[in-house]
């Protein structure tokens, strides 16, 4: 059962402040024209031994207006929702535009996409903001308390709960209203008697509503209780010796490998340059496209804004492209960028295949990364026959640190949990692991994807990107993956100095 | 207007107390790559945080409630919430009484803004600079943008705040055609007047020809000169991570030897390094403003309290950590409050070219780029150097090297440091999106652990 849009974001006078910025914007001679009204509702609690330490509530609400007048960009956003405020804006963007074409060599113009006009809401069933605060900090407090155990020092409790609405308008004639839900808790675990140790849920944030935290879609009661008894088998765990071993890893640990070195490497802006002095560029060069082998003939992966439950999935985009699925690994081969409608349009790429998004009406769209997801096998593999194929190496579950260089080439990543394989079991964990790679030589390394049943839909609810910094949720599938001869650091022998 | 609304706001409030903080913000950008101007924008956004505080036996119970302010009647709104929050929050965990009121002069005064104008004459000399770099066959890539926000603050017991905060920064960066080659120089501003366009560009255009000359270097640990944008980046991230409340608790570097303790006191560096923050030599507001708590480092409760002048590092050793008032009682230490600039001081005259002229062989970094903790307990991180290693050899530089990923603790490397030069304002690659105003030397570190190879260019 799916909720619908929230009365009163939709009993804003939005079709009156959007023909206000676009008439003015038609008048002063812009080509295009677009206008969103957002509104971005945030809530959190963190908890700390079972005590709240913050809780805050906040809403951001705006208009923004962008303009292409004279072949260039322009962008004002304000707060005053009135139609003669809306105008002001379309005034400034504009104006800003007129600043701009002095300094723009290539006038801009979009791929073209078809009209579109309808409401769309992400699937959940219960608005976490209709739960009260008490009942939410109480659901909190009950997971700290079965995160308490032997050698448990501290317990963390933290919620967050995003409800997202926003409208679209451009003069081309396409009006959207979307509202997308989406909520994250954790738990983490410390002790602190011999030295620091933690563990933390690897529970992914979920399109979903407060439903998440009763137990659809993931168990959390479930992993929750098992942390002290893996919190103190890392505790005991010997120091990994480094070297090279062969890798299983779980989709909780993968999908931030996707993230970084698959998802962010393939999005066109990075590769053309317009990210170069900041998010930085990508190896996965425009002129490679199509034959560039990025992994193993295993490795298909696909970009998608459709998938139930996806945070990057919607209705449209934020420049009015509708979702939709594509193909950017395909059978290990490049075959695919992320494209919003000015690069898509640049690169003869004809459609944008719908990855524009802005995080607020205050900011300009960004060209932003679909749901991005490494594709199972077709044949049931499961954990048990890929760790089955190793001698020796490790099985590791649950993101931790994470780190990538700027043209998405050298990774390194630790985990929560990093189990040692011996002969095709699954032995007791090892600590202080990172696994570090080049990108290409890490995904060729690949050798087998686990099946449907090991597949998860993890995420991040704040990926960061663009100038001005802007956040944005998305979400990655991925079976467990077996790859051989990986790096594997010594955490505290990389530290170690005389 | 805006402060009549607050004490509307105020009186409206149904808690035992409460606090209002209204933030008036405008905002201006340029952003440019491949020679060109991509985006630009001009923002204006008013926003308010209420936090409604129920006492019960002296004990805080917050509601805090954020969202946009059109007019007096969206504050009375929020009045409204975060007093029915306050009404069945949980006690909260950083509860304290109110500061003691401060009425400032200015308080009632208006908002101060910016507009897309104040780039006017950095955009011509940023077009010059785009003209020269496409004749020369170079591209060029950068973001300017100037802020500037107006907040009030009011509380039930009396406090009138008003501060002006207002800051920019321009970064470029120039690359070879092939862009391998790549050089970055950036610089924090208040109000972009004494920012010169053409001298950051010959700046950014000399390193580049630093890179004319490509070296590959191994991984490995190497003599290394960290210069002050990237000894920022490292000392921010050692400041975030500096709660005195998670070191009692064993959560972080400074955790002390024993449970409950911390390191206060112990030499960290043998250089006589002082690191300090405050409305001071840097800007920063005179005053807390806490618009949602941080745990362990910052609280709403602590709303319109003094911000001073801190040493956290004073001759190498380290002197406090930042506590918020309520942990601050707890624990018998003072309330420290982080602001946002940070100072790292070692008395030293000596000039980055004057470092460099005394290097036999070592590496001369540009920056530092996706930095990330490995580990708490050190406070090993992770990250890469980014936009020109250079390797000098007998005091000249020779060229350009490949970059790295390194694993380092930045307090490891304070007391690893064998030279500091003198202390001059910069800007941090990394966190600048959140920290603008830093002042740092540059370090030299006899052994940096360059831990692998990083292909990136």
């Amino acid at each position: 059962m799916a909720a619908g849009l929230d009365p009163h974001f939709t009993s804003l006078p939005l079709d009156a402040l959007a023909d206000a910025a676009l008439s003015r914007a038609k008048v002063l001679g812009a080509t295009h024209a677009d206008v969103r009204i957002a509104r971005i509702h945030h809530g959190e609690h963190r908890l700390r031994d079972e005590a709240l330490e913050s809780s805050s509530d906040a809403t951001d609400l705006g208009i923004g207006v962008r303009v292409i007048h004279d072949g260039s960009w322009g962008f004002a956003a304000g707060i005053t929702l009135t139609a003669d405020a809306a105008a002001v804006l379309a005034d400034q963007a504009v104006a800003a535009a007129r600043i701009s074409r002095p300094l723009t060599s290539r006038r801009v113009e979009l791929a073209p996409e078809p009209v579109h006009v309808g409401e769309w809401v992400s699937p959940f069933r219960i608005d976490p903001f209709d739960v009260d605060d008490a009942e939410r900090i109480e659901r909190l407090v009950q997971l700290s308390r079965s995160a308490t155990g032997p050698g448990v020092d501290h317990v963390t409790a933290s919620l967050d709960m995003i409800d997202e609405h926003k409208f679209y308008a451009d003069l081309a004639g396409s009006r959207t209203v979307q509202r997308r839900v989406r909520v994250l808790p954790q738990l983490e675990v410390m002790a602190t008697s011999d030295g620091y140790h933690s563990m933390r849920t690897t529970n992914p944030p979920a399109g979903r509503g407060w439903e998440y935290l009763l137990g659809e879609g993931w168990d959390l009661d479930a992993e929750v209780a098992q942390l002290p008894t893996w919190l103190a088998e890392q505790v005991a765990a010997p120091s990994i010796e480094p070297g090279r071993y062969d890798l299983v890893i779980e989709p909780t640990n993968l999908w931030l490998t996707i993230h970084e070195s698959v998802a962010h490497a393939t999005e066109l802006d990075r590769a053309l340059g317009y990210e170069a002095a900041y998010a930085g560029t990508s190896f996965a060069r425009l002129e490679t496209l199509g034959s560039l082998q990025y992994g193993s003939e295993v490795m298909t992966v696909r970009g998608d804004r459709v998938a139930e439950h996806g945070l990057a999935s919607c209705g449209w985009d934020d420049e009015g492209v509708e979702a939709q699925t594509f193909d950017i690994v395909r059978d290990g081969i490049h075959v695919g960028y992320q494209l919003n409608r000015q690069m898509a349009y640049e690169q003869g790429l004809g459609r944008s295949n719908g990855c524009a998004f802005a995080d607020s009406s205050g900011h300009i769209p960004l060209q932003r990364m679909p749901n991005v997801s490494l594709q199972p096998a077709q044949s049931e593999i499961t954990v048990s026959d890929l760790v089955g194929k190793v001698e020796r190496g490790l099985y590791v579950t649950g993101d931790k640190s994470w780190s990538i260089d700027m043209q998405r080439y050298n990774f390194q990543f630790t985990g929560q949990r990093f189990y040692a394989i011996e002969n095709g079991e699954i032995a007791g964990q090892v600590a202080d692991v990172a696994y570090q790679a080049t990108t290409t030589d890490f995904w060729g390394s690949m050798e087998a994807v686990g099946g449907p049943s090991t597949y998860k839909l993890m995420g991040a609810l704040d990926c960061g990107k663009g100038q001005p910094g802007q956040s944005a949720p998305v979400s990655h599938g991925a079976p467990a993956a077996l790859f051989r001869s990986v790096n594997v650091l010594n955490t505290q022998a990389e530290g170690d100095h005389a | 207007m805006i402060t009549e609304w607050i004490e509307a706001g105020l009186a409206a409030a149904t808690s035992d107390e409460c606090i209002v903080v209204v933030r008036e913000s405008t905002e201006a950008n340029l952003r440019w790559a491949i020679n060109m101007l991509t985006t630009n924008g001009q923002m204006h956004h008013r926003s308010a945080t209420v936090i409604a505080i129920r006492r019960t036996d002296g004990v805080g119970h917050a509601g805090v409630l954020s969202g946009p302010v059109a007019g007096e009647d969206d504050l009375l709104h929020l009045v409204s919430q975060a007093c029915a929050a306050a009404g069945e929050a949980p006690a909260s965990d950083d509860s304290a009484p109110l500061p003691e009121p401060v009425v400032d002069a200015d308080y009632t005064e208006g908002a101060v803004g910016t507009t897309i104008d104040v780039f006017a004459e950095f955009a011509q000399g940023l077009g010059r600079a785009l003209t020269a770099s496409r004749e020369v066959g170079t591209e060029m890539f950068g973001y300017a943008e100037h802020h500037v926000s107006t907040v009030w603050l009011a509380t039930s017991a009396g406090a009138r705040r008003r501060t002006v905060m207002s800051s920019g920064k321009v970064e470029l960066n120039a690359k070879h055609a092939d862009r391998i080659g790549s050089a970055w120089v950036g610089q924090a501003t208040t109000d972009f007047a004494d920012v010169d366009a053409d001298a950051l560009a010959a700046e950014v255009t000399q390193r580049l020809a630093w890179c004319e000359n490509r070296i590959e270097l191994p991984a490995g640990r190497y003599e290394t000169i960290l210069p002050p944008s990237a000894v920022a980046d490292l000392m921010i991230l050692t400041y975030w991570t500096a709660s005195g409340r998670d070191a009692e608790q064993g959560r972080t570097v400074f955790a002390g030897a024993q449970p409950g303790t911390t390191r206060i006191g112990e030499t960290l560096s043998p250089l006589p390094m002082t690191l300090s923050s405050g409305p001071g030599a840097l800007p920063a507001p005179g005053f807390a403003i806490v618009e949602g708590s941080l745990p362990g480092m910052t609280s709403v409760y602590d709303n319109g309290a003094e911000a001073e002048e801190l040493d956290w590092l004073r001759d190498g050793v380290l002197a406090q950590l930042p506590y918020t008032r309520a942990a601050a009682m707890d624990s018998g230490q003072a309330f420290a409050f982080p602001s946002d600039n940070l100072t790292l001081d070692a008395g030293s005259r000596v000039t980055l070219e004057e470092m460099i002229r005394s290097t036999t062989r070592g590496l001369l970094l540009t920056c530092l780029w996706y930095i990330r903790e490995v580990d708490i307990a050190s406070l090993l991180v992770t990250g890469l150097t980014r936009d020109g290693v250079y390797l000098i050899e007998n005091g000249e530089i020779k060229g350009m090297v490949n970059n790295f990923r390194f694993n380092e603790s930045p307090v490891d490397l304070l007391r690893r440091a064998t030279e500091a030069s003198l202390t001059e304002g910069t800007l941090c690659r990394e966190w600048n999106d959140y920290f603008t105003f830093t002042k740092m030397p540059a370090l030299r570190v006899p052994d940096f652990n360059m831990s692998t190879v990083s292909k990136a260019y």
